[in-house]
């Protein structure tokens, strides 16, 4: 079975998230690897290729700054990578580049993070499958691959639904695919010879980008209530806050 | 024209869809134009969305279609739009609006914004606002392309039926056959999923064990609340993975979320902070969670949220 797991680079989650005019102030922001790409996607590819045989490709778009997130995925067990030499502007044009590549590969498999933490977008995954007119199921919380058919369980508003679908497939994963797992001092060791292939990309149009960002309006003052007096709170999520 | 697909899982229009259709309307009261909404397979009453400013309702009401297919419902909701001439795609951020937006904004070659809250400027240039950093920032988007395609985030915008019903219309459209069996389908019954729910009960580490939630589910049932739980909670084990709110769990937005002995830390704050009403209760003065709250007690969870269980009964009998 081949797999294509696609990743993404975020900032760490406590980062704390600033701009500089119109651009995201990276000045001391840590950078990951999108950890539902990781830890749920990735995983859970690893999973299938120790249990059916196979390989795990990872595929990134992005400068070369991002080989470090791609060699971790590499350490934690991933075959090989390829990196598309590009600065995606938007989920399109990650999604176009992704799908390029994804035709000349025969992939039986191709896998994303639900989302990604930075802009929460959950679009690349449908992108990509429609792309290469393929089924996506989205929000996949558990994956199984026997031969060409795939049984996925996925979050549906308040509770799962259970499908199957022949592969070839585009699965985005969420929580409860995988657990988390940790590189191991071999897997570094050997991730520095597996092959990360660089890939320029072809041309790949657009039609939507961010003019501007601001930061969300803090709460003003919190008002402490006694401790003892709970009638108080009721009485101003009532009448003040409107809530109840 | 302005197209909303509104989500009808399990046969049934949502509160998301009446939303997404007055969110519609308004998109299409600005550009001039008007707003026609899509239903689609089994759904009761499609023609009650003109109540929520739908001028049509196109009704294809079909059993291939009563399962959700991110890969049929493209395929129909784009031959739709193009037939009625969709300037904007709308769907709700939903599960089935989250697996369509990408998908649809390829096939119409679409600009897309996912998650939107805000409505959309159209005076010079189609510009509109989500939450990006989960929550810690708000970005605008500009859309340069003819056809453009948005999701809705839930508890976004209040929804408004000041319309009437409408006779709802089928159209004749090219269904392909799907590819996915559903096999089952387990939803639990009786509370209103998170991503949905108006008032939200949540609690953390601070309540030293799962066999301690009594308390927090009497203060969701007598508030009719939607129980959540910080990710600790969840990890552990105390506590259903579904439940679990913050940066890596689900994003919500209520309009009371009431958050007892979780102390705040960043990647939770992402992902309740678009909440309207915050009360925190936490025996440490210093918890980060006070910062981020409208209403603060600090005191012993194990005293306080039993307190506001009787103080709402009391507030009940009163009203």
């Amino acid at each position: 079975m081949k797999i294509l797991v696609c990743v993404s680079k975020t900032p760490e989650t406590t980062a704390k998230i600033s701009f500089s005019g119109t651009d995201f102030d990276t000045a001391g922001v840590q950078f990951i690897m999108n950890p539902y790409d990781e830890w749920y996607a990735l995983v859970r590819a690893l999973e299938l290729k120790e249990a059916h045989g196979g390989t795990v490709t990872i595929i990134n778009v992005g400068p070369a700054s991002n080989d470090p997130v791609i060699r971790k995925g590499l350490a934690i067990g991933a075959d090989d990578a390829v990196r598309i030499n590009a600065e995606p502007q938007s989920a399109l044009t990650a999604a176009k580049y992704i799908a390029e590549y994804a035709k000349t590969g025969g992939f039986d498999l191709i896998l994303t993070g639900k989302e990604t933490i930075d802009y929460n977008g959950s679009e690349v995954g449908g992108m990509v499958a429609e792309l290469l007119d393929l089924p996506y199921i989205s929000y996949a919380n558990h994956l199984d691959v026997n031969g060409t058919a795939a049984t996925v369980s996925r979050d549906i508003e308040g509770g799962t639904e259970v499908v199957e679908v022949s592969t070839p497939i585009v699965v985005s994963a969420a929580k409860g695919m995988a657990e988390q797992r940790i590189p191991n001092m071999r897997g570094i060791m050997m991730a520095k010879r597996k092959p990360l292939n660089v890939v320029e990309p072809g041309a790949a149009s657009d039609h939507a980008k961010v003019v501007s960002y601001e930061m969300p309006q803090g709460k003003t003052t919190v008002k402490m209530i006694d401790p003892e007096n709970m009638d108080e709170l009721v009485r101003l999520l009532h009448e003040e806050a409107k809530v109840i | 024209m302005v197209l909303v697909l509104a989500d009808s899982p399990n046969g049934q229009l949502k509160k998301g869809s009446f939303e997404a259709v007055t969110y519609g309307k308004k998109v299409a009261d600005a550009m001039g134009t008007q707003c026609a909404a899509l239903v689609l397979g089994n759904a009761g009453d499609a023609g009650q969305l003109g109540q929520y400013g739908a001028a049509k309702v196109i009704h294809i009401n079909n059993d291939q279609l009563n399962n959700f297919d991110s890969q049929v419902y493209t395929s129909v909701v784009a031959d739709v739009a193009k037939q009625v001439g969709a300037q904007v795609v709308i769907v709700s951020h939903s599960s089935a609006g989250k697996s369509l937006i990408g998908r649809l904004a390829v096939r119409l070659d679409a600009g897309s914004v996912a998650g939107v809250n805000q409505l959309p400027t159209v005076d010079g240039g189609f510009k509109v606002k989500k939450n990006v950093f989960s929550g810690k920032a708000i970005a605008e988007f500009e859309i340069s392309s003819p056809v453009k395609v948005l999701s809705l985030m839930g508890n976004s915008i209040p929804v408004e039926s000041t319309g009437s019903a409408v006779a709802a219309e089928s159209m004749d459209v090219n269904i392909p056959a799907s590819k996915v069996t559903v096999k089952e389908r387990k939803t639990i019954d009786g509370t209103v999923p998170l991503p949905e729910a108006e008032l939200v009960v949540s609690a953390g580490r601070g309540m030293k064990g799962p066999e301690n939630w009594g308390i927090i589910e009497e203060l969701a049932t007598e508030l009719g609340a939607t129980t959540a739980c910080s990710r600790p909670v969840a990890d552990t084990g105390w506590r259903p993975h579904h439940e679990h709110v913050g940066q890596t769990g689900v994003a919500i937005r209520p309009n009371l979320y009431i958050a007892a002995g979780i102390s705040g830390a960043i990647q939770h704050l992402a992902g309740v902070n678009s909440s309207k009403v915050i009360v925190v209760i936490n025996k440490d003065p210093e918890a980060p969670f006070f910062k981020a709250a409208d209403y603060g007690i600090v005191g012993d969870l194990f005293d306080v949220v039993p307190r506001i269980t009787e103080s709402l009964k009391k507030y009940k009998a009163a009203n």
